[in-house]
């Protein structure tokens, strides 16, 4: 077998990125078309993103969404790091059983969780969708990826640094602070920034816990999809994927995929 | 995945001895450190479920108020209705032919990617993954623009003259396996990756020299051994395919009803929520099993590489 790939193994690799990408360039470049309803290029403009910023419900919109964001992140960035390193650092009796509690809310559809969460809220509390409610199914879904980063992390640490730091007079909190804390750092900015991510970005979820004031961001495009296609949710669109890409971006240079993947992929039995 | 493989050495930590950890064992500091998640868990994701079953053995009362006057599995049972199984059927349609396709697909990206990736391996996986975090709505939504009658597609196929009416895409079984095909690959792509970069391709090699075409070697050697992440790619692109709802509520019509876009109508519409709950169910039952299998096969597949 000889070292070079087929020609057309090597184009039809070179096909399947553009077939990747594609729809994302083509948003963004629709985001500056100079036309409402032509799918032609017309010139550029940037009237789109004006126009967007004086609408007043995608802004409400964004706020709503920052506001869920941000509790959703410290939130889940705080349960799921102790979350994380508890099931690191400690083998308990019950702790296969926290595994399956932080895989399941991974495997089940986002539709069972967001209708689950409404049944509850309304049932039990008389909830009907609130920035609150919101907030809390995001942490509750944002929690296991939190966990999985940290927890990969924190099993890749000697300990014996930690007890190094005790043997020369630290007590148990100043080890943890000064050593184990900044070690861990990098992982739990990871977690926060997936967190993020994944909470800016829901829409199946929110969809369920969203009330009168409390839209986000993508329930909000989704009703615009809805009743058809504008130039203003191109443009939404392309400043959400350039927010979003740079979360991952900073999530990958503190190496979240490489310790989730690994965490999934080559130990399996922490997994 | 050889790059996952490395141990944690990268950033000058070392993974620590077995005894080490399992000497902290019955440390009080453990209730201390899982129990706020833990409890948040039981809370917000097992209790709401808990409440769900009971509510999808109840029944609507008149006023239109939940009702447990009667519980019983009606609603189970009332899931053989007309209505569920088109849906039901649909949904494996559009998984079972999503899967297909991101499996041919992806197999011969991820063999690309191991044979010739060469030291952009990595990079090229990041690629593969960047697109399918960022934003499932609006990535659907993209496809919008490309395939309604306007759009661009139908655009460049009639300036080319290659067509005079515009082929209507959108709304149609094609748009919605094209768009789940188009979300999910990269589900495909990481498993079937990390087998094929496990083959040991001497074997290859070796039936080549015992007069195998390329043709016979491949599949009576590559295919078999990456057998695995085939069935695991398989699953990881099954399973969230079966219940998707953006992409058919997005790309799909009135004709275009699945399990979960059925699901999402009954608790929106405010129609009979205790029959909404019971399709949930039936809906988680078919992802848990799928996904643990999923798992167990691509654990099997780890454990048996790494023996």
């Amino acid at each position: 077998m000889s070292g070079k790939a087929s020609r057309w193994l090597t184009a039809f690799t070179i096909a399947t990125y553009l077939f990747l990408f594609a729809p994302i360039v083509v948003l963004i470049v629709f985001s500056f078309n100079d036309s409402r309803r032509s799918f032609t290029w017309q010139g550029f403009t940037l009237q789109w993103y004006e126009k967007l910023l004086a609408n007043t419900d995608m802004l409400n919109a964004l706020k709503v969404t920052m506001e869920v964001a941000a509790i959703a992140v410290v939130g889940a960035t705080i349960l799921g790091s102790l979350l994380g390193l508890g099931l690191a650092r400690l083998r308990f009796r019950g702790s296969g059983a926290v595994q399956t509690l932080l895989l399941l809310p991974i495997m089940t559809p986002e539709i069972i969780m967001g209708i689950s969460l409404l049944v509850f809220f309304s049932q039990l509390f008389g909830l009907n969708g609130s920035v609150g409610q919101i907030a809390l199914a995001h942490i509750t879904f944002c929690i296991s990826y939190v966990a999985i980063t940290v927890r990969a992390r924190a099993a890749s640490l000697d300990p014996r640094l930690e007890e190094a730091a005790r043997d020369l007079g630290a007590s148990a909190v100043g080890a943890f602070r000064h050593v184990t804390l900044p070690l861990l750092a990098p992982a739990i900015a990871a977690g926060a920034m997936l967190a993020f991510a994944l909470s800016f970005d829901d829409l199946v979820v929110t969809s369920f816990n969203t009330g009168v004031g409390s839209t986000t961001l993508p329930v909000q495009i989704y009703s615009g999809i809805r009743f058809g296609v504008t130039p203003q949710i191109n443009a939404i669109s392309s400043i959400i994927v350039a927010v979003v890409s740079i979360a991952l971006l900073i999530a990958w240079r503190l190496g979240a995929f490489r310790t989730a993947a690994r965490a999934v992929i080559a130990d399996p039995e922490g997994a | 995945m050889t790059t996952a493989e490395a141990p944690a050495e990268l950033d000058g930590v070392t993974a620590p001895p077995r005894e080490a950890v399992a000497r902290r064992s019955g440390s009080a500091a453990t209730s201390i450190l899982v129990l706020p998640g833990v409890l948040w868990l039981v809370a917000f994701f097992l209790v709401p479920l808990a409440i769900m079953a009971v509510v999808s053995v109840g029944s609507v009362d008149p006023a239109g108020h939940i009702t447990l006057a009667n519980p019983g599995l009606g609603n189970y049972t009332h899931a053989l209705d007309p209505e569920f199984i088109p849906a039901l059927l649909r949904s494996i349609w559009y998984a079972t032919a999503t899967t297909i396709l991101s499996l041919g697909i992806g197999y011969p990206v991820a063999y690309w990617i191991s044979r010739y990736g060469g030291r952009h391996k990595v990079l090229l996986l990041i690629l593969v993954m960047l697109p399918f975090w960022t934003s499932y709505l609006i990535r659907t939504y993209a496809w919008v623009m490309i395939l309604r009658d306007n759009g661009v597609l139908n655009s460049l196929l009639l300036d080319s003259g290659l067509i005079d009416e515009p082929i209507p895409i959108l709304n149609t079984d094609v748009s919605v396996i094209l768009g789940m095909t188009y979300g999910f690959l990269p589900y495909a792509i990481l498993p079937l990756f990390v087998s094929i970069d496990r083959l040991d391709f001497s074997m290859v090699q070796a039936a080549r020299d015992l007069y195998a075409s390329g043709r016979g070697a491949f599949l009576h050697v590559t295919l078999p051994l990456t057998m695995p992440g085939i069935i695991a790619a398989g699953l990881l692109t099954f399973i969230p395919a079966l219940g998707d709802f953006v992409t058919p509520s997005v790309l799909g019509g009135a004709q275009t009803t699945t399990i979960a876009k059925l699901v999402q109508t009954i608790f929106t519409a405010g129609r009979d929520w205790p029959y909404g709950s019971a399709l949930g169910f039936l809906l988680m039952g078919v992802t848990i099993v799928g996904t643990l299998i999923a798992l167990r096969s691509l654990r099997r597949e780890v454990i048996g590489a790494s023996a």
